[in-house]
């Protein structure tokens, strides 16, 4: 019989401390703490709240990765506390490791955020099935283990919110609906059940949609699920084209600009793409324009050097492709 | 050591936008003894953004670009983020997907090639460090940037997502704390900044469509290196590179702070510290000031 041998490592946290009832500036209070690889980060916030501190708050419930409820971050990177071990965490940061909130501007009480505009957008989604459906059905609305994949995983979600606060688009644009408000979103549209027109319509929205993603993966590397929001975003985008409710605006043609440009030169015409995706817009980046091509930054189309066996290409662009707009 | 040899996949900005980084690739590639051959026939990797209109066509046009790197039987070097994750991604798919595969090389069969997976898929930076060695970068290095404070901005598409990336190259990147960009700083005798933002995202893809969105990014970016006391920048993403250096006016309004600071490709910085001259960099083709070499 194999023996776990138990190891012991001593860490210093520093742990994110604020009480919007009372503190006008957040602050870091270091523990000096003794970590078994056995421990989990859950287990440190517990020792911290039983053996220093007993106003720290944190939110956990199921202890099972199952609530999202424990979110947090460790030296910037999200993690689901009851999951996390930590010893992977050492593995990973070394014996310095930073304790804090999702997000800090959000924070009520040291862990405790306000994710009511996580909840908000969310909402906004229709998250959940619209369908006709028999109120009293004789059998079960079941559907097919073909069309349970197309759904991706995005069903997995537990709304912990990791991927929302990691996202910088949301910090910058508070309308934009955010990532894990996708991923439901899709969820619910790529479902054969589910007949809600307004949703996918609304995440193509100027204000708050799909097409604002920054594609910085954030979401991506933060999600405890490994759900992959952004590439729930990316079948958002597919979607709305095969639905045919693309709008004609400047994100759109920005994608489907790619194909025309491929198409005529094997490599991007970087100019004809912004002026085809501008159009008369095209003039507010004439400045800059002029400073890059004094610089020596901007090939004209008669300058470009298209790619060689253009033939092949062009022949793959007919033959492969499978979207319109 | 034998010769190291690898496919160049130039990407189209490479070829457009940033002249001064094809050249600094070729100098710095001279420099080291690293023979690049150029894929010619490659297409546009569509830049993270066909695939939204058309996942397959992007799937079978990297596809045919990584074919190229396997008829030579070199690995394919990226010297673009987006390049790399297009080409990566695509291959990650494919070695991974039998029936995605069947269904790419029946469209390739056409134009007479086809998708082995007999070629890996690496950026430049990651191919200086893995194969080439920063140990054997720092005995030849002739000018030592000691006097700089310089602030390695990593890019998105180079660290994340991790999973992904790391299959790519034997240096595993630690996203929250990636290390291969300060090393080669270091490797170069530079000093490096740490700042909150050397991770973090510029903003390129949406500057088109969330223009104000893109233009805090890069504001913030910049800022944060300029208060990490850096005398310039260095990325290994091209586009990285064209958001910092020629948006800083877009990134000022939006942040309301004055924001510049010179930008260099890494090729750039490494070629400077091995000796290569401003010209032979192509330094002359910044829209911010270069006025420290
Ligand atoms: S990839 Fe898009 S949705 Fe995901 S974190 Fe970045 S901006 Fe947000
Ligand atoms: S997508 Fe992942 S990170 Fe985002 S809320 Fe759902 S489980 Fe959490
Ligand atoms: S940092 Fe900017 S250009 Fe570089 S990969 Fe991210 S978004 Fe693209
Ligand atoms: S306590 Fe429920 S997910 Fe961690």
């Amino acid at each position: 019989m194999s023996t776990h041998k138990i190891t012991t490592q001593q860490v210093n946290f520093k742990v994110f401390r604020f009480n919007a009832d009372e503190d006008y500036l957040p602050y870091y209070e270091n523990y000096d703490m003794e970590v078994t690889s056995e421990e989990v980060v859950l287990d440190i916030l517990n020792r911290i709240k039983w053996d220093h501190d007993g106003s720290f708050s944190y939110r956990r419930s199921c202890r099972h990765g199952i609530c999202g409820a424990c979110a947090i971050k460790v030296n910037g990177r999200s993690t689901l506390a009851c999951k996390e071990s930590m010893n992977d965490m050492i593995k990973l940061f070394g014996n310095e490791l930073t304790i804090e909130p999702l997000s800090k501007k959000r924070a009520i009480k040291d862990m405790i955020i306000d994710k009511a505009d996580f909840w908000e957008k969310h909402d906004a989604v229709t998250p959940y099935l619209v369908a006709d459906i028999d109120e009293n059905p004789e059998s079960e609305n079941l559907i097919s283990p073909e069309d349970a994949e197309k759904l991706d995983e995005a069903d997995l979600c537990i709304q912990c919110g990791a991927c929302h606060y990691a996202c910088p688009a949301v910090e910058i644009n508070e309308d934009f609906f955010g990532p894990a408000a996708f991923a439901a979103a899709y969820r619910f549209s790529a479902d054969v059940r589910d007949n809600a027109a307004s949703r996918l319509v609304d995440v193509n929205e100027e204000k708050q949609g799909v097409w604002d993603c920054v594609k910085c993966f954030e979401c991506a590397e933060a999600c405890p699920k490994e759900i992959n929001p952004i590439g729930k975003i990316t079948k958002l985008h597919q979607m709305a084209f095969q639905e045919g409710i693309a709008k004609n605006n400047v994100a759109v043609r920005h994608a489907v600009g790619f194909e025309k440009s491929i198409k005529k030169n094997g490599i991007l015409d970087e100019g004809g793409l912004v002026l085809y995706s501008e159009g008369p817009a095209i003039v507010k980046h004439i400045p800059v324009a002029f400073r890059m091509f004094i610089k020596g930054k901007i090939v004209p189309p008669w300058g470009l050097t298209k790619s060689e066996n253009l033939d092949e290409i062009q022949k793959l662009v007919k033959s492969s492709s499978t979207a319109k707009f | 050591m034998e010769k190291l040899k690898y496919a160049l996949f130039t990407g189209c900005t490479a070829k457009q936008s940033t002249p001064e980084q094809m050249m600094s690739t070729m100098a710095v590639a001279d420099k080291l003894g690293i023979e690049l051959i150029e894929l010619t026939e490659a297409s546009c990797c569509g830049a993270s953004h066909l695939q939204d209109y058309d996942d397959f066509l992007s799937v079978v046009l990297n596809a045919r670009n990584i074919a190229y790197a396997e008829k030579h039987g070199l690995t394919m070097v990226t010297i673009c983020n987006t390049c790399q994750l297009n080409s990566a991604m695509t291959k990650h798919r494919l070695d991974n997907d039998a029936e995605l595969k069947a269904r790419v090389n029946e469209k390739l069969a056409e134009v007479g090639l086809e998708y082995k997976g007999t070629s890996n898929v690496t950026h430049f930076l990651y191919a200086i460090i893995d194969d080439f060695g920063l140990d054997k970068l720092k005995e030849m290095v002739v000018t030592p940037l000691s006097q700089f404070n310089i602030a390695p901005f990593y890019g998105c598409h180079n660290i994340r997502p991790s999973e992904l990336q790391n299959e790519t190259h034997n240096s595993k990147e630690n996203p929250y704390n990636p290390t291969s960009l300060d090393d080669l700083i270091i490797a170069c005798g530079g000093k490096t900044v740490d700042y909150e933002q050397k991770n973090k995202c510029c903003g390129f893809h949406v500057e088109l469509q969330a223009p104000h969105t893109a233009a805090v990014l890069t504001g913030n970016a910049i800022a944060g290196a300029m208060d990490g006391n850096a005398d310039w920048m260095v990325t290994p993403c091209p586009l990285c590179h064209l958001k910092l250096d020629t948006q800083t006016a877009h990134a000022s309004e939006a942040i309301g702070r004055d924001v510049e600071l010179p930008v260099l490709h890494m090729q750039q910085m490494v070629g400077l510290a091995l000796g290569c001259t401003p010209a032979e960099l192509g330094l002359n083709h910044h829209l911010a000031k270069v006025d420290f070499v």
